[in-house]
């Protein structure tokens, strides 16, 4: 090396990086697309990009030990003769029976109900351990109807038409054939061992007018006493919540491209749908339109991660939020401990998203009999209410900084943004100015 | 004979009298009147009465029928006997889009001709149309059988799983993965039963071809690419 022929660092192509060299070199091997579980990893648009502005001279906060920061929520009374009250807005996602073995769903129905808050069913029906643990359950009605029956719906205590998701608005689900252990098969109705394809439409229904029908047939068949919830993946928010609404929805759960899956194709996960960020306002502005906000009412899901995530969807307009992969994460997903065995699989604590082949160490996303026995469905039920009980502490503490009394009272004044995106998509002002991109001919 | 009449009556009034009849009860024997098309008529029944619909009724008609005996004096829209689980539905006229989807269980039988997606994602019902069935039915069919009389439309079976389909007459294409198969006196035997049940007569099992799955899509694998 002279200092007449200087050398140049090797460059590394910030297009061709260094995952897409790995995903390139696989696709080319094996000829087949890479599928995985959880929701988009890529960098979006997303909560941590909006801050509180907190009390200051023209607004007084709230007493952090002294004064009640309420947090219930009261879903389904536009026209449910039972709407569900739950003590803090923080409801658990659907997850399946299936792709998490039953020690974890049980844990999901235990930590809940600790929290009087409500789980959730997943595309393959309702096991006794999740109903029996389950203080308030919502029963997903699928595509698939794999398990599906009256009885179910009757004990149920609200049901969730699931439109989409999304991790994949317009997918519907595989459960590969590793995942399908006796029981799963028999619950749904299937063969052994083959991969089970769950539909990604409704087959006696499509379109608006049709959902409008099929909600009255299952209000007729449950007696007008369930909150009929409809699930959206994150892809028209403004006219899909519109739709819903039109079509009777009690409430509106609103998912996000965060939003974890069982297991969709990679490309999928990382191409379909829009960041959680970007849905609320839209799907808030449909709801004000029709003057329905708060009457029905909004859940949203896809990255939701602590209080601060919690209050500021509800500061956007949500009435509640919903978790799944965080919740997973409380049961012991992804845990270091099992750090040796994750590198066995070839990835690392953290980053195992293979949730579809049934070997996840953790226990929690598996039909493996002994590896499902490390999820101590009491032990790790209290690790998803204490989880829950931070994010709800968390929360009031902003809210009470803000000076509200309930969570709900939160409001989208009382945010700015980091980004000029993140500025865009929530309709706050960028900090430091009050530019609110697209809004005042700007 | 408990008579319901929907000129003068709702059809929550209707569906709630029926879901009220506990089992062991007197009122056995239901008639509906004026359905005119309603939507969701006697669904969610749980209870082994009869129920006589003297008219068309539209959406969804016995949906999720539990043990009742429904019989549809007219033709029936979209959805008819959805997702039932025990029982018996009979449609004297046709049946539109969807007849007997996701069905568990129990027998629905079309005296008429029955729309497309006839027995989409089947899961244990037995249906038998007396005419013909439309395109795409018994998509992703995972169980139980569906006989047809008359002819079947195109992609019939398409990703069927383990139902059996009887067709009497031509079938204009067969789905992925679903072939003609042999009839072996077991299927003989079950096609004779479904046929008396649903009251054909002059009929053998013998005239219809049996239908189901290759078997070749059940695991994925990307050399089957071409066929979705």
């Amino acid at each position: 090396m002279t200092y007449q022929n200087p050398p140049t660092k090797p460059r590394y192509s910030a297009t061709f990086d260094e995952y897409t060299l790995s995903e390139i070199r696989r696709a080319a091997a094996t000829g087949i697309y890479d599928i995985r579980g959880a929701g988009a990893k890529r960098k979006l648009p997303h909560f941590d990009d909006l801050l509180f502005l907190g009390a200051s001279i023209s607004r007084y906060p709230l007493e952090g030990y002294r004064e009640k920061c309420e947090t219930s929520v009261v879903l389904g009374a536009r026209h449910a003769k039972k709407p569900i009250e739950l003590k803090i807005p923080i409801t658990i996602a659907g997850m399946s029976f299936g792709s998490l073995s039953g020690p974890a769903k049980e844990a999901l129905g235990r930590g809940a109900s600790l929290s009087g808050t409500s789980t959730t069913t997943g595309d393959g029906g309702m096991t006794e351990e999740e109903r029996g643990h389950s203080q308030t359950l919502v029963y997903q009605y699928l595509p698939s109807r794999y398990g599906m029956n009256p009885r179910d719906l009757r004990r149920a205590d609200a049901i969730e038409i699931v439109v989409g998701q999304g991790a994949k608005p317009g997918g519907g689900g595989m459960l590969l054939g590793q995942k399908i252990s006796d029981r799963v098969a028999e619950m749904r109705t299937l063969p052994k061992g083959i991969d089970q394809r769950s539909a990604c439409r409704h087959p006696d229904w499509t379109g608006p007018d049709d959902l409008e029908i099929k909600i009255l047939e299952i209000r007729e068949i449950t007696d007008w006493e369930k909150p009929i919830y409809v699930k959206v993946g994150g892809a028209r928010p403004y006219y899909d919540t519109a739709l819903a609404v039109k079509a009777g929805a009690d409430v509106v759960v609103l998912d996000g491209m965060q939003g974890g899956t069982a297991a969709t194709q990679e490309v999928f996960i990382e191409n379909v749908g829009q960041p959680t960020l970007a849905c609320i306002r839209p799907a808030v502005q449909a709801l004000q339109d029709l003057g329905m906000h708060r009457k029905v009412q909004l859940i949203v899901s896809g990255g939701i991660r602590n209080g601060a995530d919690v209050a500021k969807a509800m500061a956007l307009g949500a009435d509640a939020v919903s978790i799944g992969t965080a919740a997973l994460v409380a049961l012991g997903d992804n845990d270091p401990r099992w750090e040796a065995e994750y590198q066995a699989l070839g990835t690392t604590a953290g980053a195992y998203d293979d949730w579809h082949e049934g070997k996840d160490p953790a226990g929690i996303t598996t039909q493996d009999p002994e590896l499902m026995k490390r999820v101590d469905p009491v032990a790790a039920g209290r690790r998803l209410a204490n989880y829950l009980k931070v994010m709800t502490l968390e929360a009031q503490t902003i809210a009470r900084a803000c000076g509200k009394n309930h969570l709900h009272n939160l409001e989208p004044e009382d945010l700015c943004a980091l980004t000029i995106e993140a500025a865009a998509m929530a309709q706050v002002p960028l900090a430091g100015t009050s530019w609110i991109p697209g809004k005042n001919g700007f | 004979m408990q008579v319901f009449d929907l000129a003068k009556s709702t059809l929550r009034e209707l569906n709630q009298a029926l879901h009220n009849v506990q089992n062991g009860s007197n009122e056995t024997a239901w008639e509906v009147l004026n359905p005119k098309g309603s939507h969701a008529v006697a669904a969610g029944v749980d209870a082994p009465i009869s129920v006589d619909v003297r008219g068309s009724v539209g959406y969804y008609c016995g949906g999720m029928n539990s043990e009742a005996t429904i019989t549809v004096h007219g033709s029936a829209g979209p959805g008819v006997g959805e997702n039932m689980m025990s029982g018996s539905i009979v449609v004297k006229g046709d049946a539109s889009q969807y007849a007997g989807a996701t069905g568990k269980g129990g027998l629905l039988v079309i005296e008429g001709n029955a729309s497309s997606r006839c027995g989409i994602s089947m899961k244990g019902i037995d249906i038998v149309v007396h005419g013909n069935i439309g395109h795409m039915s018994a998509f992703m069919a995972q169980s139980g059988h569906l006989v047809v009389l008359g002819d079947a439309g195109d992609a019939l079976g398409d990703s069927i799983y383990e139902a059996k389909l009887f067709v009497r007459g031509n079938v204009k294409s067969l789905g992925a993965d679903c072939i003609k198969k042999e009839m072996r006196p077991e299927h003989i035997a079950k096609l004779r039963d479904l046929l008396d049940r649903a009251g054909v007569k002059d009929v053998k099992p013998e005239e219809f071809t049996r239908y189901g799955s290759a078997r070749t899509l059940y695991n994925f694998n990307i050399d089957n690419a071409d066929a979705y």
